[in-house]
This record gives C-alpha cells, structure tokens and sequence, in this order.
C-alpha cells in the first residue's frame, strides 16, 4: 500500500507441516506452580463457604455491602468496617449456553455459566458460577436463583462447595 | 506539550502459524516500519514492546527475549502490557516517551506467536482469571464474551442478525489487506448464524481465532519531522487510558464505562467536542463481532443501543457516515492480540496518509479513533 | 521541567507473607505513600503505573489485578513488565508530558506465593538455545561473575566483603529480612554454589511492596510539599542474547548511567554523587555496578570494599540500607525499592541508618537473571 512497502514477510504454516515433521521444533513445559495466600478477606470468605454460608464487607463511608469481600474499599481507597453474612439467593444477570470446555474442546452437554447478583449485597454485586436444575430451555436473565450447597462433609472451603445455582422456586423458603 | 506524529508502520501476515520466530517476526515488522519512515535503527533513539501474555510465546520475560528483534539492542527499551488493551496501549506509551523531549524517534513494536502454546492458545487464558473465585470454576475465555454479549442484547433489546452484520462487514472489508487471515468476500449473516455455537451468544464466526504477528510504527516530534522532510505523518492529538475494578461480578457488564471514561480524556486533550461530528472514522477493538458494536457506544460515537442500528443502516460500512474497521478489524484481518496495532493504529496512519490502497475509504478523512480493550476492561488513543 | 517524589510508602519485606494477599500488601504499600504525600488516589491522581511481571504472579494478565488497592479503579492505569525504575522513568516521562501532575508508580513481591522460583527464572532462558541445555540459571550468575574476577582482578574475598557489609547495614533496617552479623569468613566458608559464588553471595527471595508518589514541580509547590527532585533518570539493555552480551561489565548499566547523568548534568560522577544504592542481588553485581556506573574506576571496586570505602561511614557509602543481600530480593520491586531508600536519605528520614550531609544520590536497578537490562536514576534535593 505505502510506495516504499512492497512485500508483506511471513511464512505460512499448515497443520498438515507440523504433523509431517516439516518444521524443528524445540518442546519445553515450564515448571510454575503457585500458592497464593489468599489473605484476610477470601481465607474468611473460604472458611464460610465451608459453613455453607456467604459473607461480605460493609464500606461505612459509600455504603454498600462488598461481595465478593474485600479489606479495602476500591472506591472510597480506605479499609472496610464489618463482616456481614448474606443471602445465598440472588438473581441472573447474565448467562451462557457453553459447548466448551476450558480448553477449547467440544462437549455435548452445555454447561450452564453466568454471573448471579446476590440478595443482601449493594445491587450487581455477586459472582460468577454454575446453573443447574434447569435446562437451556428455561434459563433466563432475571431469573431468581438460589444456591445448591454440596454436603457438608464434601466441602473444601472453595466456590465449588456450591454445587451450581439452582432455581428457587416460590413454595420454598 | 510536544506535537508527536506517526510516520511508519508495518506488519507481518497474520496467520494460524508463522515460520517466523518472535524475534524475527518483531525484527521484519520493524525492519518494514523503519523503511516506510525512510528511516535506519541508527536514527531511533527509544523503544517500546507491546506484546500480550508471555505464556503464549512460552517465554518468561517475553519483553526482553524480544527486545533485539525490536531494534532494542544497547537502546532505552521497555515494554508495556495491559492484556489485549495492548494492541494500543504500546503506541500512547511510545507518544509519552516523545511528548516528554526525553526522544525524538521512538519504535513501537508489538508482537504475539499464540502457536507457540500447545496444545491450544485458549489454556493460556485459564490462568487470567481470580485463583479463587473464578479459576476453581475452569472457566474459558469464550464465557466472558458470552456473558457480556448476552447482557448487552438483553438490555437493548439487540438481535442476533445486527451483530452478526459486523463480522460480515469486516470479513469483507479485510479483502483489500494484503495481511489478511480471515477475508472473505462471500459471507453473509446467515453463514454466521448458522456456525458452530461455542457457547450461546457466541457462535464461531463471531470470534476471531488465534493468530501469529508482528507490527511495528515510528513515532516523532514535530521537529524531527520538520527537519527530516517527512511528509506522511499522522499526529497524535489525544491518549486517553482507563481501567475499571478488578471485581467484575460487580458492574453491569452492558456498557464499557472504562472506554467512555478513556475516551473523554483523550477528546478532551484533541478538544474533541462533539466526537459523533468530529471524528471521520474509528478502528475499535473487535476480537468479537458485538464488541465492535460495545465499543462504538463506548467511544461516544454511538448512544447506547444505537451502534447495531448504525451497523444495520449501513452508516459504519466503508463508504458510510462514519467507517467502523475499514482494515478488516480482528475480526477479518486476525487477532495476534497485541500485534493488532497493525489494524489500529496502523490503519490509521495509512487512511489519514491517503495510503490504505484497495481499503482507503472513498470520501476525504481528517481524524480517525483507535481503541483496544484488553484485560476484562479497557483502552484506546 | 522537574519532576519530584513527594511520597514513599514500603512494607516490611518478609520471608513470607502468609497473612496477606499480594492485593493487601499493595494496598498497605500505598496507603503509606498517600499518607506520607498527602494525596487522595481518587481524586488527585492522575496515572498509576504498576511493574510486573505475570509469571511472578502466576497470572495470565496481572495488568488486571492491580487497580482496586492502588485507588486505581476506573482511572488510567497501566502496567510496565520491567523493574521498579523502569516505572519511575516511564512516570517521570508522562509528567514531563505536561498533563499529567501526580502519578504513582508500584512495584511488589509477592514470591512467597511462587513454589517453583527456579522454574520461572528458567523459563526465562532463550527458548531454542538455551533451555536445552537444562541446568540452573544461576549458572549464568556464576559465569558472570567468573569473567569479572578475571577482568578485574577482583578477589572473591571483595564479594564476601561486599556481603558481610549490607547484612550488617540491614541490621540497622527495621524493614530488611535478612539483617544479621555476617563475617567475610561466614560468607568464604558458605557452601560453594556457582563457582565463583557460594550460598552466602546470593541474596534470598523476599515479599514486600514500594510504591512512590511523583509530582510535577508546580503541583509539588501547590501542595507546599517538598520533594525529591529526579535529576535525572535512564535506561538501557545490552543484548538478550547470552551467546553475544558484554560478560565482562554491565553495558547496560554504564548507558542507562551515561543517560541519566546527561539529564541531571553530573559530568563526575564519582565526585557529585555523595551514596549510592545499587543492584547486589549476586555480591559480584554491587562491585561491577559500581564500576558500571562510574562511581568506581574499572578494577577498583573491589579493593575499595575491602578497605572499608563503601561502609556507612566511608567516602561513598553504598547499600546502606541493606541491599538486596539484607533485605531480600524483591525482584521487580528492587530498584523502586532503591530509589525509596535514596529519597528516604535525602529527606533525613532514613531512621537509625540515615547518613549525614547527604545532597544528591543515586539509585541503580538490573532486571535479573537472565536480562542485561538496567536503570539508574539521580536523586537530589535543594536546588
């Protein structure tokens, strides 16, 4: 396009030249593993997940109840002031339908995902997670959910000691 | 504050897999940028890398296993990374090393070879997620996309056809770039609503694959392009860059707030006032089709719900009102992550220097916007 | 235009930190900057600038994991994968822009969160050359410092010198992790590790984060602050490549040196600057920095070490705070941690390690193993 550019550089590979050997490569798999300490607010966060029960931060100076909690608040830059427990039931703010899994691969079975803000947090506040007792059908934004907890002796202090989120339905509780 | 100008650009072929390694990718984009200036290394007195996760490439420290292909040897060198956001991040860190009189001539180089990773680029974005509320869910990327997409259609009301005219349109704008991956002058909406769904809203071909390349610009003040008689050059007139929180599950996924508040800063500093009138066309960051569309309201250049109604009547095709990715976009001309300043700011310079061949946009253009978003958020110029 | 630190905010740097998330030692870090500049983040800053790196972090796109406890949430942030100065330069070029007054520049480690340290400095090794040839990247320390004791003529009695002195400063560093009362001998009797450097010659993984405050001179007078004036910053790499860099000096150090002296029009450096805080996460490194750098004559470092030139009392005293030997290596953090340590002397607020009469100072930084990339920054204060 520019006068002076008249070749555009880059050598094409197929599959097909990998496969076949065509092209040397060198293969190394870095060693990397990694503990992060979780730190004041997700060890507390955790440990109540075990106990079957969500748990936020409260900011006396904007007002809103944090989740996922946190010891500082990014709005008003200061610490934040009290844990507060609240609902396990929320609402679907988005979702989708996927035929993927983490590595790209294809699956049959869609999973549910989406991100549900949870009752008793400041408004869109809440956590991506499963959907489940629902099909593809029937999920919808809006929709009111509430959490599926795995037995208690198979909890390990992390968001998978909630199953998925589930609908709840009006006769319950 | 200094005057800087663009006067160089180049790129590599964008492609499932180069030969090429990242070094020499880096090295021929450069190499390309610097003949289009009239210029050699010797004239360059900084540089700046922009290349995306290191894991990709498979090297730690990635910036300074590239730095010699960029032209950084025994020279000030640093690279920038804010996810894909990079793509044009690089070029307004490359604007404030000569803003500042600290240089006179800055490369920007950016580069990603996603090949490199096996046995798919996608298990790299396994790890851009919260160790312990997001990863423990093994989420994919696409998820991300899907959600926001779905809550963008949700609140506007916006249907699938509308967004879907966005990766016809680039795919068939990418025609005319002799870099291409993904043109294709034949498809139509419906090819794109009848591909595979990966995960609902997201079908294949609202997506742009992973690809391997290099782009490269030159950046100058205003003297240094006086003095040295250059006269393709396109200036920068306003950087605007802009992060939101990290607790995503915590905002309304439907509108880019980031990119608005980017976007404002750098209309302020263009005294940019009424940006849908002022600017002439715009290369958003388009890694999905409806993040075209995300971005345009984004940008201001579209109120919200309104960008798929201007896609639909045709105001942002090449010839419209208001071109949107008359490049190709990522999503017709590839999506090597940073390296896509090639599509963005070095469209740009070709449109604004009457360079853009088979893609210059038929009507007289003046200002022009580039805009990349890159970790779950922002950015632009 | 000049450009000044007006804050500086440190954690301790500890072993380990288990208490703490990388995101709460960040926010501790900054905290105590805004505190000592008196500057809201929310409303008064205009950039945030944090140095990282991902696979420090273990992260795919660390970049979006640091706004929220720098105050940075939907403001411009960004992230420069480089050291510590090489932040401070890239924030001192954005206020030399003219709009931008106040910006902030932070740098962490969290390397207690890292289980395989080893790996990830490996993994940092030319992918076709050099990583298959496996073996410690250490090695590539050791090599390094072989070929200076052979240019120079260094004894290895200098490197144990250079030990025995900054564990002891730190000793005197409430914030080091590693002050204790080393002896030359302690460090010549430590196990050897890569000939020519034994176990006592490499300084050991530490958490800690650093976060400085920058402001352009009318906005430091608006505020009645009194800052730290950069007089002058640069940076440079020599080549990636081991197979074709300089191994017997620091290229890089002596260019980023020749930019910054430029900038802060310092024609002799060995007599205008009156300490330094230099790079010694390998004992060797202070030595060859030093001579890098032009605050010694080449060959000479090492003797002045071993007669005592570089203690806190001596003609130019070097890593009084401890370096990296005594306080740890912080990785990405260690040169913004050295500019701290310079601005902190220069205010007189250095504590029990402050040295007197100090104007003008300089702070130096290298990328690690395996870069040959560094930077070097000059402090002052008064005019």
């Amino acid at each position: 396009m520019t006068q002076r550019i008249t070749k555009w550089p880059g050598v094409e590979l197929s599959a097909a030249d990998l496969n076949e050997g065509k092209v040397t490569q060198t293969r190394f798999r870095p060693n990397a593993k990694y503990a992060w300490s979780a730190g004041e607010a997700m060890s507390r966060f955790l440990a109540e997940l075990q106990n079957g029960r969500l748990i936020a931060r409260t900011c006396r100076s904007c007002k809103r109840i944090l989740f996922p909690p946190r010891m500082f608040c990014e709005v008003c830059f200061r610490p934040t002031d009290e844990w507060t427990y609240i609902q396990d039931t929320g609402t679907i703010e988005t979702f989708s339908i996927s035929y993927l899994d983490t590595d790209a691969k294809r699956i049959p079975d869609p999973i549910l995902v989406g991100v549900v803000s949870l009752d008793g947090a400041s408004p869109k506040m809440g956590m991506m997670h499963y959907f489940g007792d629902m099909t593809k059908d029937e999920i919808r934004i809006g929709m009111r959910v509430k959490a599926v907890w795995k037995p208690w002796e198979e909890r390990r202090g992390s968001v998978l000691d909630i199953r998925h989120f589930g609908p709840l339905r009006k006769d319950a509780k | 504050m200094r005057k800087v100008g663009v006067i160089g650009a180049g790129m590599t072929l964008f492609r499932r897999r180069l030969q090429e390694t990242g070094k020499e990718m880096c090295f021929e984009a450069t190499k390309m940028a610097l003949d289009s200036a009239g210029l050699t290394r010797a004239d360059i007195d900084m540089v700046v890398n922009g290349t995306a996760p290191d894991a990709f490439d498979g090297v730690h420290m990635k910036g300074e296993y590239l730095l010699d292909g960029c032209g950084g040897y025994r020279k000030p060198y640093t690279r920038v990374f804010t996810g894909g956001g990079t793509g044009v991040f690089s070029s307004i860190a490359g604007w404030w090393h000569v803003a500042s009189g600290l240089a006179d001539a800055v490369l920007v180089v950016n580069e990603e070879k996603m090949s490199s990773c096996q046995p798919h680029p996608q298990s790299v974005f396994a790890h851009i997620w919260d160790p312990i509320l997001d990863r423990p869910l093994r989420p994919n990327l696409v998820w991300i996309f899907a959600m926001e997409m779905n809550r963008y259609m949700h609140v506007h009301g916006v249907k699938k056809e509308d967004i879907a005219r966005v990766a016809v349109k680039n795919k068939r704008n990418a025609v005319g770039h002799p870099c291409a991956q993904l043109a294709d002058p034949k498809i139509t909406v419906d090819d794109v609503l009848n591909s595979e769904v990966m995960a609902w809203p997201v079908q294949r071909l609202d997506i742009s694959p992973p690809s391997d390349g290099a782009s490269a610009i030159v950046l100058a003040s205003e003297d240094f392009i006086r003095r040295r008689k250059i006269k393709d050059r396109a200036w920068m007139s306003g950087v605007g860059w802009c992060i939101d929180s990290t607790m995503w599950t915590d905002r309304d996924l439907y509108f880019p707030e980031y990119v608005a508040r980017a976007a404002q800063t750098a209309y302020k500093r263009a005294k940019i006032s009424d940006p849908r009138r002022e600017i002439d066309f715009a290369e958003p960051y388009d890694p999905f089709d409806y993040k075209e569309l995300h971005h345009l309201e984004g940008l201001l250049l579209a109120k919200k719900g309104e960008a798929p109604i201007l896609t639909r009547e045709g105001v942002t095709e090449r010839d419209g009102d208001l071109p949107v990715c008359p490049s190709g976009g990522l999503m017709g001309v590839g999506n090597p992550i940073a390296a896509t300043m090639g599509q963005k700011i070095g469209e740009l310079f070709w449109q604004l220097t009457n360079q853009a061949g088979k893609r210059q946009i038929p009507h007289e253009v003046h200002t022009g916007v580039a805009q990349a978003w890159g970790d779950l958020m922002p950015l632009w110029w | 235009m000049r450009v000044g630190i007006i804050g500086v905010g440190m954690t301790a740097f500890r072993p380990s930190t288990p208490e703490y998330s990388w995101k709460e030692l960040m926010f501790e870090a900054a905290s105590r900057a805004y505190a000592d500049a008196g500057v809201d983040p929310r409303t008064e800053v205009d950039s945030f600038v944090t140095c990282a790196e991902d696979y420090y972090e273990g992260f795919g796109i660390f970049d979006e994991f640091t706004p929220d406890q720098l105050g940075g949430a939907l403001r411009p942030v960004c992230t420069v994968t480089g050291d510590g100065l090489q932040g401070l330069a890239n924030a001192f070029m954005q206020i030399q822009t003219g709009l931008i007054d106040i910006a902030v520049v932070e740098a962490h480690s969290k390397a207690s969160d890292i289980l395989t340290l080893e790996g990830i400095i490996e993994h940092g090794l030319d992918p076709i050359w050099n990583k298959p040839l496996g073996g410690h990247p250490f090695l590539i320390a050791g090599l390094e410092a072989d070929a200076f004791v052979r240019k120079t003529r260094t004894s290895v009695k200098a490197f144990a010198a250079v030990v025995a002195k900054n564990r002891t400063n730190a000793l005197r560093n409430p914030l080091a992790a590693y002050a204790a009362k080393v002896d030359a001998e302690q460090v010549l009797s430590s196990a050897e590790r890569f000939a020519p450097l034994r176990a006592l010659d490499i300084a050991a993984p530490a958490d800690g984060g650093v976060v400085l405050v920058l402001a352009s001179e009318a906005a430091a007078r608006r505020r009645h602050a009194n800052p730290v004036w950069i007089r002058g910053i640069g940076w440079a790499s020599d080549s990636p490549t081991l197979e074709t860099r300089d191994w017997t000096q620091a290229a890089y150090a002596q260019l980023a040196a020749e930019m910054a002296y430029r900038l802060a029009k310092v024609r002799r450096p060995a007599t205008e600057i009156d300490f330094a805080e230099v790079d010694d996460r390998f004992s060797y490194k202070e030595l060859q920095h030093l001579e890098a750098v032009g605050l010694a004559k080449k060959g000479e470092a090492g003797r002045t070490v071993l007669k005592g030139g570089y203690d806190p009392g001596g003609a130019l005293p070097v890593n009084v705070a401890g370096g990296s030997l005594g306080c740890g290596n912080v990785f990405e953090a260690t040169g913004l941690h050295r500019a701290a340590e310079v601005a902190l002397q220069l205010r007189g607020d250095a504590g029990s390690h402050q040295i007197d009469g100090v104007r003008v100072g300089v702070a130096q930084s290298w990328r690690y193993i395996p870069s040959a990339t560094g930077a070097v920054a000059v402090l002052g204060v008064g005019q």
